[in-house]
């Protein structure tokens, strides 16, 4: 398995560890439901190094992703964020990145870590294809990431930076300084708090970790692991890309129809035109469990005897205090306050189809 | 840390805990090991008062946020009572696995099942075994 630059802090730190997609990660330092609480009413720091990074820079930048992502990128100014989908000739989805403008002629593309190459790839080919004047650089290995998340977060970072936090919006970014260290600071994250994501070069990012965790302990900061991003990036209604969708996914068929921005050209168009025109047979949804029990990855979803979808994501909601999940489920049942059924092993528990996301902080 | 595996009961290789009533029924619950492997159980499901469970078949399902996991029974015999505080407080399995957090009774179908079971120490060394 692969290791980040933190493994052995976790494992000094006692962390469990586990295989997530090839990489040896830290699921729990304590519990989950302990450093689930603890982002949503304090703050804690994830090891997100896994995660991809590509560079994209070069006069023609911006025309390579016009043409190899789904989000029109022309109003975007330096130093802002937007989320995009990457598809397939077929109109599927590859992934959901983020994009970075660095510079007027450069980007920086956050993957995910199981597609990290195949992304590289499909990029690759279409600068082959389209000739433009730009290259594209894996820099994954060389950089590190961290992601502060919780609503201490402002309050624990300005201790270790001069930039101006407070008057950062959310999806935006600078490049400044963290720990002493050269670090991209953005306001983002994948739990459903404030927060921020920290990239930094990957050999230096253990000084980022150990300062953070040093100068938030009095604020309550503790490290935290990938089952808690789990259940707390559910409860915000956010997707998990191989888990909630894969390339067979049309973004059409997930709560992705805003990335498409149609009044432009982009690879996959074609047939994501003809597989809308064909109609869209099944939604992704959210549910809660109104029985006893809890849903998970899998199982099936029924109205009477029918068969009419499928869980994707399912998992016991700390902060709900009840099972929650996202299931792909036939249109016509895809809407909210639909009664369906799940079959968990050899029963059926009652639940109902609602509206996204489950959780949303107060302002 | 786990806490000591009592004395008074003996253990099942799949970390079941059996405590002997001397009157043909037994308490079983898992073991102080077993939650801390699961961390926090926030489901249980229990099976039917009075129905047959056979040595080794799955009788009940504790889960926790990230994992489902079968317990199974450690002796044959028929379910006398189930620990109805699990369905609204599943975390006392968490909190006191040998006590509060029993699962089932069972009357025993053959009582000279419990011989093929671990004691404490045996159960003891199982772990450490486990462990490296």
């Amino acid at each position: 398995m692969k290791k980040t630059p933190l493994y052995e802090k976790h494992v000094a730190l006692n962390a469990r560890i586990i295989d997530f997609g090839g990489w040896a990660m830290p699921v729990s330092y304590t519990n989950v439901i302990d450093e689930h609480k603890a982002t949503r009413s304090a703050a804690t720091l994830f090891d997100i190094c896994h995660m991809g990074e590509i560079e994209v820079k070069g006069p023609r930048a911006l025309d390579l992703l016009q043409w190899a992502l789904t989000r029109d990128l022309t109003g975007q100014k330096i130093g802002q964020v937007k989320l995009a989908a990457l598809l397939n000739d077929q109109g599927g989805i590859m992934d959901d990145l983020t994009v970075y403008k660095t510079a007027e002629d450069a980007y920086m593309l956050v993957t995910n870590a199981t597609t990290r190459q195949t992304d590289y790839q499909r990029l690759s080919s279409v600068l082959a294809e389209k000739k433009f004047d730009c290259r594209i650089e894996d820099v994954s290995d060389q950089t590190g990431k961290l992601d502060l998340q919780g609503p201490f977060s402002e309050a624990i970072l300005r201790n270790l930076t001069d930039t101006d936090l407070a008057g950062m919006r959310f999806y935006h970014f600078c490049e400044t300084q963290v720990a002493g260290i050269p670090a991209i600071v953005s306001r983002s994250g994948y739990t459903g708090e404030d927060g921020f994501e920290i990239y930094a070069a990957a050999e230096k990012i253990d000084v980022i970790w150990d300062k953070l965790l040093e100068e938030g302990e009095s604020g309550g900061l503790k490290p935290a692991g990938l089952g808690a991003r789990d259940t707390l990036r559910l409860e915000a209604g956010m997707m998990l890309n191989g888990q909630d969708m894969n390339e067979e996914t049309s973004p059409l068929e997930v709560p992705y129809a805003w990335l498409i921005d149609w009044h432009k050209d982009f690879a996959g168009k074609p047939a994501l035109q003809s597989r809308k025109e064909k109609g869209i047979r099944r939604k992704l949804a959210g549910f809660e469990v109104t029985g006893r029990g809890i849903a998970r990855h899998g199982y099936k979803v029924m109205c009477g005897a029918d068969e009419i979808g499928v869980v994707t994501s399912g998992t016991f909601s700390p902060t709900l205090n009840k099972a929650v999940g996202l299931a792909f489920i036939d249109t016509a049942f895809s809407v909210s306050g639909t009664e369906v059924a799940v079959a968990v092993r050899d029963a059926m528990i009652q639940a109902k189809i609602v509206g996204l996301p489950f959780y949303k902080r107060k302002k | 840390m786990s806490k000591s595996n009592p004395a008074d009961r003996v253990y099942s290789k799949d970390h079941e805990w059996v405590k002997d009533h001397g009157d043909g029924t037994v308490t079983v619950g898992i073991t102080d090991y077993a939650q801390e492997m699961l961390t926090d159980i926030v489901f249980v499901e229990l099976p039917a008062i009075g129905k047959t469970v056979a040595k080794g078949a799955p009788m009940a399902v504790v889960e926790s946020v990230k994992s489902v996991s079968d317990v199974y029974a450690p002796v044959s015999g028929e379910i006398l009572d189930v620990n109805l505080a699990l369905e609204e407080t599943p975390e006392l399995i968490n909190q006191d696995a040998f006590s509060d957090g029993w699962i089932v009774k069972i009357r025993l179908a053959d009582a000279s099942e419990l011989q093929s079971l671990l004691s404490a120490a045996d159960y003891e060394a199982l772990l450490q075994d486990e462990k490296h």
